[in-house]
C-alpha cells in the first residue's frame, strides 16, 4: 500500500508542472461511423511515469479511443500530439515506432514458443544467419528480473504452460523490451485469480516507476483504485471528467460512470 | 522475502507443485529502489543437477511437450512384434533394405510437415515430386544431356516454384489450401503425363536414370564397411562437440542448459544407435558370388537433409516465424511478421521438399514412370508427420519427427510384407498406426490446453 502512495505523491508532482511529463496529449479527438459518434472532443494528457485508467460502460468509447492511440484507427478530427509535436499514425507501426505499444486481452503470444521466443518476436537477434539465443535469453532474464517476473520454473518454458497472470507478465515485460514509452493495457486483470490480479498490478506499479507510461482501461474499480495515479472517466464517447485518483471514491466513480455526472457535490 | 527464498530454494522445493505455476511478484518496494537481483529467476537451478533435469523433462512430458518419447517407445514396440512373428524381421538380409525403402517416406514427411506446421495441407506433393522426377530424368538424358547436378538444380527449381505458385494464391488471395493443392494434385498428374507424350526419349511413359549419375547411385550404390564406420565416427563427433560446446557456451553465460549427464547420454545413445546400424548394414545381404554389404547413401543423405530443415526451423529467423504463424498468425502479424510471406515461403518449401523426395524415389525404382501414385504417396507422408508427433493444428513437429513417423511406415510395410498378409490387411494395420499416432496426439493436446490454465 504504501508504494501506492508513494507513486500518487509522484504523480501530484508531476501534475504540478504540468506539460514537461506529459508524453501524449490528445485534443479533440472524434471519430464517428456514420450516425454513430463514438468519440466526441476528447481531450486527455497522458504523463509519463504515471498510470492512467480509463474507465467508462460498456459502449463509451474506451476500445475506441485505445483503437486511435495504437494507430489501428485514424481519427475523423482532433490532434494527437506525441513528445510535444503533432503525430499522424497510419497504422499500428506508426504507433510502434514512436514506442506506443498496445497489449490487447489475448496477449498476442505464441504458446508453442517460450518465453524468451516471444518477448523476442520479430525482433530475434541474429548471430550471422542463425539467431543469437544466449544473447537474447540474458536480454529477457534481465528485462524480467527488472521487473521482478519470478518463474519458479524455467525461462525456456512454452507460453501453453503459463497461467493468464504470467502470460499477461510475459506480455507486459515483451513491451518494455522493446523500449515502449506507453503501454496501453486492455483489461489486463480480467480473467485473473485474485493472487494473479495483484501480481498484475504489481507490475504495472513497476512499469510505471521505470518512467513508462500506462494507460489502463479496465472494468474493475478495486483494482484502477489499487493502480491508478489518475483516472479519466468516458460516458457516451466524451471524457466527462480526469483528474487525480485521489479526488474519486467509488460512488463518484460509478456515478461518472453511469451518468456522467455526480449528483451530489464532489 | 519470496526472491531471497526462490534463488537460495534449490532445486528441490522449486519443483513443489504448489510453487510450480507461479510467477511470484515481489513487493514493489524493492523496485522503486531499483535493486533487482539479476539471478532472481531460478532457471539455471538447472544446468548443473541432474536429477532435477530429468524431473524438469518428466514435467515437461506431463505438461505436453512430450518430444520425440511416445514415437520412440511405438517404434520399438512394432520391431519386437515383427520380430516375434518373423525371425527373419531384425536379419541384415531384410534390415539393410529397411532404412532405404524408409526413406521415401520420410522425404515426402517432411515436404509435408512444413504445410502441416501452419495447420494448412498440401495434396499436390505426390505428383509435384513426379515431375520432379521426370525433369531431373529428362534434362540428364539426351537430347538435354545437362550435367546430372545442374538436372537436379532444374528439378528443384521446377518443383519449388509449383509450391511457391500455390503458396501464393492461398497466402495472397486467402483461398484454402485444400483446394488449391488439391488442384495442383490434378493438374500435376496431367503435367506429368504431357511431360512423357512431349519426350521421344521416354518409353511407354517411363525414364530411365542415367545410371552412372550420383541420383542413381544414392538408394543403388553403398559406403564401403570401413567408409559406414569413418562416417559414423566423423558424425558422431560432430554430434558430441556441437552438442557439449553448445551446453558450455550456455552455462558460461549462466543459461538454462542441459547437465553433462544429459548430453552424455544422448551422445553415447547416438553412438549405441549409429553403432548397430552400421554393423548391421555392414553385414553381406547378398549372395556369398554377388556381395551386398554397407549403409546405402541414402541414408546419411537423409540425414542430412532432416538436419538440414532441423537448423532452418530451429535456429533462423524464418524457422520462428514458421512456427509462430502456425500457432497464432494474429500475434506474429502484430509483431511484425509478413504472414504472407511466410505462408508463400512454406507452400515452397513443401514443393522443394517433394522435389527432394522426388529424386529418392527415382533413385530407388532407378526410374519414374507415369504409373507413379501420387495420391497414395501424399497419404502416406500426411501419415508418416502425423505419426511421427506433428501436429495438424499447426505450431508443432519437427522434422525428426518425420523422420521417425516414416520409419514407422517403413517398418510396418517391410513387416506385413514379411509376413506376407494381404494389401487389405496391409492397409487396415497402417491405418491402425496412424489412428493410434493421433489418437495420442489429441490426449496430449487435450492435456497441455487443461493444464494452461
Amino acid at each position: 500500500m504504501s508504494t501506492s502512495e508513494d507513486s500518487t505523491v509522484g504523480s501530484g508532482a508531476q501534475s504540478a508542472h504540468s506539460g514537461d511529463g506529459t508524453l501524449l496529449s490528445l485534443r479533440k479527438i472524434s471519430k464517428t461511423f456514420g450516425p454513430v459518434r463514438a468519440l466526441t472532443d476528447v481531450d486527455l494528457d497522458i504523463a509519463a511515469g504515471e498510470v492512467t485508467a480509463l474507465i467508462g460502460d460498456n459502449g463509451a468509447g474506451k476500445s475506441s479511443l485505445i483503437k486511435t492511440v495504437s494507430g489501428l484507427w485514424r481519427p475523423d478530427g482532433g490532434q494527437i500530439v506525441w513528445e510535444g509535436s503533432e503525430v499522424n499514425l497510419h497504422n499500428p507501426k506508426d504507433a510502434e515506432s514512436l514506442g506506443i505499444t498496445t497489449i490487447y486481452q489475448d496477449l498476442a503470444l505464441c504458446e508453442n514458443l517460450d518465453i524468451v521466443q516471444n518477448m523476442f518476436l520479430g525482433h530475434e537477434l541474429t548471430k550471422g544467419i542463425v539467431m543469437d539465443e544466449a544473447t537474447m535469453e540474458i536480454k529477457a532474464r534481465e528485462t524480467l528480473s527488472e521487473l521482478q517476473v519470478v518463474t519458479v520454473r524455467s525461462i525456456r518454458q512454452l507460453v501453453a504452460s503459463l497461467s493468464g497472470g504470467q502470460r499477461q507478465s510475459v506480455a507486459v515485460s515483451k513491451a518494455v523490451m522493446s523500449n515502449a514509452k506507453l503501454v496501453i493495457m486492455d483489461e489486463p486483470t480480467a480473467a485473473l485469480g485474485v493472487a494473479q490480479t495483484t501480481m498484475v498490478l504489481d507490475l504495472i506499479k513497476r512499469l510505471a516507476a521505470r518512467g513508462v507510461a500506462v494507460l489502463v482501461i479496465s472494468h474493475n474499480l478495486i483494482d484502477v483504485f489499487e493502480v491508478a495515479d489518475r483516472i479519466a472517466v468516458l460516458y457516451l464517447g466524451r471524457l466527462v471528467i480526469e483528474g487525480p485518483a485521489a479526488d474519486f471514491d467509488r460512488q463518484s466513480a460509478v456515478e461518472y460512470m453511469t451518468t456522467g455526472t455526480v449528483a451530489r457535490a464532489a | 522475502m519470496a526472491d531471497s527464498e526462490l534463488t537460495s530454494g534449490g532445486t528441490g522445493e522449486t519443483l513443489t507443485p504448489d510453487t510450480e505455476d507461479q510467477i511470484v511478484g515481489v513487493d514493489a518496494e524493492a523496485g522503486l529502489s531499483g535493486d533487482a537481483p539479476l539471478s532472481a529467476l531460478s532457471a539455471d537451478a538447472y544446468s548443473n543437477d541432474f536429477g532435477a533435469y530429468v524431473r524438469m523433462s518428466l514435467s515437461k512430458v506431463r505438461n505436453g511437450e512430450s518430444g520425440a518419447g511416445p514415437i520412440i517407445i511405438g517404434l520399438i514396440a512394432i520391431v519386437i512384434f515383427f520380430q516375434l512373428e518373423q525371425s527373419v524381421f531384425l536379419h541384415a538380409s531384410n534390415l539393410g533394405n529397411l532404412p532405404a525403402e524408409a526413406s521415401i517416406y520420410i522425404m515426402f514427411g517432411l515436404a509435408e510437415m512444413f504445410a502441416l506446421l501452419l495447420s494448412e495441407i498440401d495434396l499436390s506433393i505426390g505428383y509435384n515430386a513426379a515431375i520432379g522426377a521426370f525433369v531431373f530424368a529428362e534434362l540428364n538424358a539426351t537430347p538435354v544431356n545437362w550435367p546430372w547436378w545442374l538436372a537436379v538444380l532444374g528439378a528443384l527449381f521446377v518443383t519449388t516454384g509449383f509450391g511457391a505458385l500455390q503458396g501464393t494464391l492461398i497466402a495472397r488471395l486467402g483461398l484454402p489450401s485444400f483446394v488449391v493443392t488439391l488442384a495442383g494434385f490434378l493438374g500435376f498428374e496431367g503435367l506429368m503425363l504431357e511431360l512423357t507424350n512431349i519426350d521421344p526419349t521416354s518409353l511407354g511413359g517411363v525414364m530411365e536414370l542415367n545410371q552412372t549419375s550420383p541420383v542413381y547411385k544414392l538408394a543403388n550404390s553403398n559406403m564401403s564397411p570401413t567408409l559406414g564406420w569413418v562416417v559414423l565416427v566423423g558424425l558422431l563427433a560432430a554430434y558430441a562437440i556441437f552438442t557439449l560446446n553448445r551446453a558450455r557456451v550456455k552455462r558460461n553465460h549462466g543459461l538454462v542448459a542441459p547437465p553433462l549427464g544429459v548430453s552424455l547420454m544422448g551422445i553415447v545413445v547416438a553412438a549405441i544407435g549409429g553403432a548397430v546400424l552400421v554393423a548391421i548394414m555392414n553385414v553381406n545381404r547378398g549372395s556369398p558370388i554377388a556381395p551386398l554389404r554397407g549403409v546405402p547413401w541414402v541414408v546419411p543423405f537423409v540425414l542430412v537433409v532432416v538436419v538440414a530443415f532441423s537448423v532452418m526451423l530451429s535456429r533462423t529467423r524464418l524457422g520462428r516465424y514458421i512456427y509462430a504463424v502456425g500457432a497464432n498468425p494474429e500475434a506474429a502479424r502484430r509483431a511484425g511478421i509478413n504472414v504472407t510471406m511466410i505462408r508463400t515461403v512454406v507452400f515452397a518449401l513443401c514443393g522443394f521438399g517433394a522435389g527432394l523426395a522426388g529424386l529418392v524415389y527415382a533413385s530407388q525404382l532407378g526410374s519414374i514412370a507415369t504409373d507413379f501414385d501420387g495420391g497414395t504417396q501424399v497419404l502416406y507422408a500426411v501419415a508418416a508427420a502425423v505419426i511421427g508427433g506433428c501436429s495438424l493444428f499447426g505450431g508443432r513437429g519437427k522434422p525428426v519427427n518425420a523422420l521417425l513417423g516414416g520409419l514407422v511406415i517403413g517398418v510396418v510395410i517391410n513387416g506385413l510384407a514379411l509376413m506376407s498378409v494381404s494389401a487389405a490387411v496391409n492397409y487396415m494395420a497402417t491405418a491402425v498406426v496412424l489412428l493410434a499416432a493421433v489418437i495420442l496426439d489429441a490426449l496430449v493436446r487435450r492435456r497441455s490446453s487443461t493444464l494452461a490454465r
